[in-house]
This record gives structure tokens, sequence and C-alpha cells, in this order.
């Protein structure tokens, strides 16, 4: 036995104890993060819900909840699918290329029926819920106004497929979220259908 | 340590037998004589000295009513709008703390700003200062973080949707941006679970790394000294008691001249409490005396007051990914102001022209973004926000050249004092 302290032995130990306890500090914090995630509860909460739309008038606009989020429901009529076409030069994104969508809504109606859109009332800006302005020239956006959707918070605009027009704000369209119709005039919002 | 217990029983009778008792057990007095009564400040510290103990004092306050809050306030989406509603009509003086507590944000926010330019006017964050200034800036992002759970609280229409704004701007991260989200929220969408954890970190975990942090920034500062308006090192003139020549204890003669500021902060803080609780809208905001609701946005969403800078910067970029990178920007490039500082000399009065030109343009466009912040957005108002951005970048961006080839003025080695 030497009187000499061995420091190399000591620096290794020294090391090898601090990564050990870094692991398991690691291991530990797992179970903190995780609690964070959403709970069986919140999941269970945000399971998909049943919409009847056998009584939406032409033209006109149903808001559901799903997740907590504005589900727009509108039942457009053929002038207002008519306008689609002609606004394509001033969206931002008029194929739905850049957007969240089921695939079965990556056109230009953005919907399984044309005449019924079905939209997540989010502004994708920044959350806030679009105005429906669906008047065109609606004096309280602006005199060439098509019709479509107004975000108040920021001034982001949509058209009435909920595709974002440029210079705003908003970077994508407005998404759709899965559904599917369970009959003509039931649909069920947060799944897609079965074998689409 | 046993002699001045020996020294404290002789001079003061029964209190100094204790102190005494209690110095050889626990350093009191030195701890009393280290940070307050031998620590020596420059004479020369002008009313811009007054906020950091303003902001202390802001910092006791709002734990103090915060403590009552708590106790009849419920953190849960079906009743914390009721209760805050309990507190200020069926709580004996409820109403009170809460218009305390409530106008000791802003009031917060206000001190820290001045207390920050005042850092800006002096260089106080140059060496040796670098770590202090960045206790300060942890304890203000903190205070960002404190006073944007606590937005969320009352559950009012407008708390609902600014949280809603702030966490999706986690969504502009890519890959994880929705990941994240959820993380934050515990939920799909701002919910009863938000509120429950936005609650705990604004009661325990943000206020008590708070004061860790305050005590950090006070130990730097008492390790490096204050700085003073004319930024001169008073250690390094130091008399043959070793005390530095323009140097005075702490205590009694800031104790004394802080109690001044206490005094008229004060005034204005119950002239507010009493007479305009919200401010005209500014310091509570009117869309959340309505309760929230996730399928109704309020016409118009805005900050309180003291993110609108910031807010309006996000708002300038038409890109959602930029404009957030620029807003996490303008408030991150402060930490970096010792290193992006290469001028010679600390105070402002002995600044050249072209420094004086940027601080003082940077001072407008932070009042003026913060103003427009608060507006509904036109397209003028976008362009005037986008110009303003420039130049709030311009003053960190721009500081390496700008203060590198400044005509200063020569810095004296005492400092300037009139006796009075």
């Amino acid at each position: 036995m030497t009187e000499e302290v061995d420091t190399g032995r000591r620096h290794f130990l020294t090391v090898a104890t601090v990564a050990t306890g870094a692991v398991g500090a690691a291991f530990v914090a797992v179970p903190f993060l995780a609690s964070w995630k959403p709970s069986a509860r919140a999941k269970a909460m945000g399971a998909p819900v049943e919409v009847d739309i056998g009584k939406l008038e032409p033209g006109a606009m149903l808001k559901v909840e799903w997740r907590g989020k504005a589900i727009f429901i509108v039942h457009r009529t053929p002038p207002m699918l008519a306008q689609l076409e002609g606004v394509a030069s001033r969206l931002r994104d008029p194929e739905s290329a850049e957007s969240e969508q089921p695939e079965f809504a990556r056109n230009v109606a953005r919907a399984l029926k044309p005449e019924y859109l079905v939209l997540v009332g989010v502004c994708t800006h920044l959350g806030c819920a679009p105005l429906d302005k669906f008047t065109p020239g609606d004096a309280t956006v602006s005199a060439d106004w098509p019709g479509g959707f107004f975000c108040p918070c920021h001034g982001s605009s949509f058209d009435l497929s909920g595709r974002v027009f440029k210079d705003v704000p908003a970077p994508t369209n407005l998404p759709v979220p899965p559904y599917r119709y369970l009959s003509d005039t039931r649909i069920l919002i947060g799944a897609a259908a079965e074998n689409a | 340590m046993g002699s001045t217990g020996q020294t404290a029983k002789a001079a003061g009778g029964r209190l100094g037998a204790l102190t005494g008792w209690i110095d050889e057990r626990f350093p009191m007095t030195k701890l009393w004589k280290e940070q307050v009564s031998e620590y020596y400040a420059p004479k020369n510290m002008n009313f811009w000295y007054f906020f950091g103990s303003l902001a202390m004092l802001v910092l006791v306050i709002q734990i103090l009513t915060g403590i009552f809050l708590t106790m009849n306030y419920k953190p849960s989406s079906a009743e914390a709008f009721g209760s805050v509603e309990y507190i200020m009509r069926d709580v004996e003086w409820g109403w009170l703390i809460r218009y305390m507590h409530s106008t000791g944000a802003s009031a917060f926010f206000i001190v820290v700003y001045l207390h920050m330019f005042r850092a800006l006017l002096y260089g106080s964050y140059q060496k040796p200062r670098e770590l202090l200034w960045i206790f300060g800036m942890l304890i203000y992002l903190l205070l960002m973080g404190e006073a944007f759970f606590g937005y969320l609280l009352p559950w009012g229409n407008m708390s609902y949707w600014g949280a809603q704004v702030i966490v999706s701007l986690f969504g502009a991260i890519p890959v994880a941006g929705d990941f994240l989200m959820e993380w934050i929220r515990g939920d799909f969408y701002i919910s009863d679970i938000t509120l429950n954890r936005f609650f705990a970190l604004h009661v325990i975990a943000l206020p008590l790394a708070l004061v860790f942090l305050v005590i950090a920034h006070l130990m730097a500062l008492h390790e490096v000294g204050s700085n003073n308006p004319d930024g001169v090192e008073i250690k390094k003139v130091k008399g043959p008691d070793g005390i530095p020549l323009d140097g005075i204890a702490f205590h009694p003669y800031y104790t004394v001249k802080d109690m001044v500021g206490v005094g008229v902060f004060l005034i204005l803080f119950s002239l507010v409490i009493f007479y305009a609780p919200t401010m005209g809208g500014y310091f509570l905001e009117y869309a959340n005396f309505d309760p929230a609701n996730p399928l109704q946005t309020p016409p118009h969403i805005a900050p309180v007051w003291y993110f609108t800078p910031f807010y309006a910067i996000l708002r300038a970029v038409p890109s959602k990914p930029l404009g957030a990178a620029l807003m996490g920007l303008a408030v991150v490039l402060f930490i970096f102001l010792p290193w992006l500082d290469r001028g010679k000399v600390k105070s402002i009065r002995y600044r050249g022209p072209l420094f004086k030109f940027f601080l003082y343009s940077f001072a407008i466009a932070f009042v003026v973004l913060g103003w427009l912040g608060l507006q509904a957005p036109t397209p003028l108002y976008t362009n005037l926000a986008r110009f303003f951005t420039v130049v709030y970048f311009a003053f960190f961006l721009l500081m390496p050249w700008y203060t590198s080839v400044d005509k200063t003025k020569p810095v004296p080695t005492r400092v300037t004092y009139h006796a009075h």
C-alpha cells in the first residue's frame, strides 16, 4: 500500500458516478415530462362527434365543437361553389399542397360532397376564430372581397373553401378535419372513412 | 466568531447577548455588514437607481397578495371565473387584494423596464457585470412567463385567447410543433387541464425560481459593486481604510433614499388601485370580463401592454415561423449586450453621438411598437411596425460597429458629485 492518492482512479470514479447519476436523473425526468401529455381522460373526451346536417339551409353555417375547436359546416349554394374557380390566382395555396386535410379534401371544393364544406374554424396563423363573411364585397372586409372567412385578429382571409389568400399572416389553408358521412344527413367528425 | 460574541455582549446588554448567541451559530451580523451596513455604493447614484429596490418591493407585494388570492381562487375551468368574481364581491377586502395583484403585475413591468433602461443608459451590463446582467435577464424572462401563466387564471375570454395565441406560437417550430403544443396544453385545446398546470407554474414553480434568481442577482451585484451614472469603477480609488473614496454605506444612506422612492411609488400605486384599477383597459382588459369561450374570439386580441412591443414585431412579419423567431430574438438579444457593446466607456455621459442616436431611437421604437401592438392591424400600422422593427434590431445588430467607431469623451477617475 502506498500513501499516495491514486488521482487517476479518483478521477475515473468521479466521472463514473456523475455519469451514472445523470442517466438516473434522465430516467426519473421521463415520468414527470410524460405527465404533461394529454391524459387518458383528455384523449377519451377528444373522441369523434356525430352531427345532423339535414336542417342546414343552403348558404348557412353550423358551428359544432370537437376537441374544444369550432368546426364550421357550410351548406354551399351553386353560386358559392362557382366562385371557387375565379379566385385561384389570389390564393397562396389553391391546390392545398401545403395545407392540412384528409386526402379526399385535396381539391378545389376541399370536401367529400362539394355542397357541404367541413372546416376546423381555427385560424392557421395564431388560432383565432375566423368570421363568416360570405357576402361578396362585404364592406367590413374590402370592396373586392369575393366572400369567405375573415380573421379579425390579424386580418387573415380565406375563400369559401377555407383556402388562404396571398399577403396575409396565415401560412396555410384552414384545416379540414377527418370526417365521414354516416348517412345523407349525418356526418361523423373526427374519424375518416374506414375504406376511403 | 467567539470574540465577536464577547464584544457584542459587552456592548449591548441583553439584546447584545442575544445577537452574540445567534452570531456564534448563524452569520447574522456578518451578513448584515457585508450586504447592507458595510456595502459601499457610489455616492452619485440618481433617481434611476430607485427601480431595483422598487422591483423587490413589487415582488414582495405580488407574493403576499398572491398567497391570499390562492386561498379563495379555484383553478378549474368550471369555477375559475366565478371564484375571481367571488373574490371581487364576497370576500372581505378581496377586491383590494386582487387589484393590488393585477396592478402589481403592470407595476412590475414598468419598474423592470425602467431598471433595464437605466442599465442601457449607464452601461451597467458591461464588464465586469455580465453575469449580473444575465441573472437580471433571466429574471425578466421568468417574469414574462409568470405574467403569461397568471393571465390565464381569471379564465376570461381574453385570458383564453391570449393563451391560445401564445401557445400556438410553438406550432411554428418545425416537426415538433404540434406535439409541443399538445404537451404544453395537456389536451387538444386550452382546457381545464391547461388551466390547472398554469396555476401550478404560476404559484409555485416560477415564483420559487424568481426568488432564487433575485438572490443570485443581488449576490452578483454586491460582489462586483454597483455601477453609477458616471460609469466609473469606485473600487479603483480607495482610502487608507480600504473603502472606496466615492462610496457610502448602503445603510443608512441608500436605505433612507430608497424609502423616498418607495413613498412616491406607493402614492402612484394607490392612485391606480383606488381610482383606475383597470387603467382604461390597459392593466385589465375589458374582454376579460366575459368568461372564456372556445368558440368565440374577442373582436380584437391584444396582449397586456407589457408584451405589445414584441407582439407588434410578431405581427409585422408576414411569415409565421419567421415572425415567431424574430419575436423570440427581440427578447433574447438583450442577453448578448455585454458582448455586442465594444465601447470603451460605460455611461451615456461620455458616449459619442452615434450611441446616443441608436439608444434613443431604440427607446422610441420600443414605445411605438408597444402602442402599435395594442391597435387593430391596418396596412399603415403594419408598415410602421415593420419600420420600427428594423430600428429595434438595428440597435443590437449594429452595436459592435457604432460603439467601436463612436467619438467618446474622456472619463474622469472620480465620480461627479455636487454636495447638497
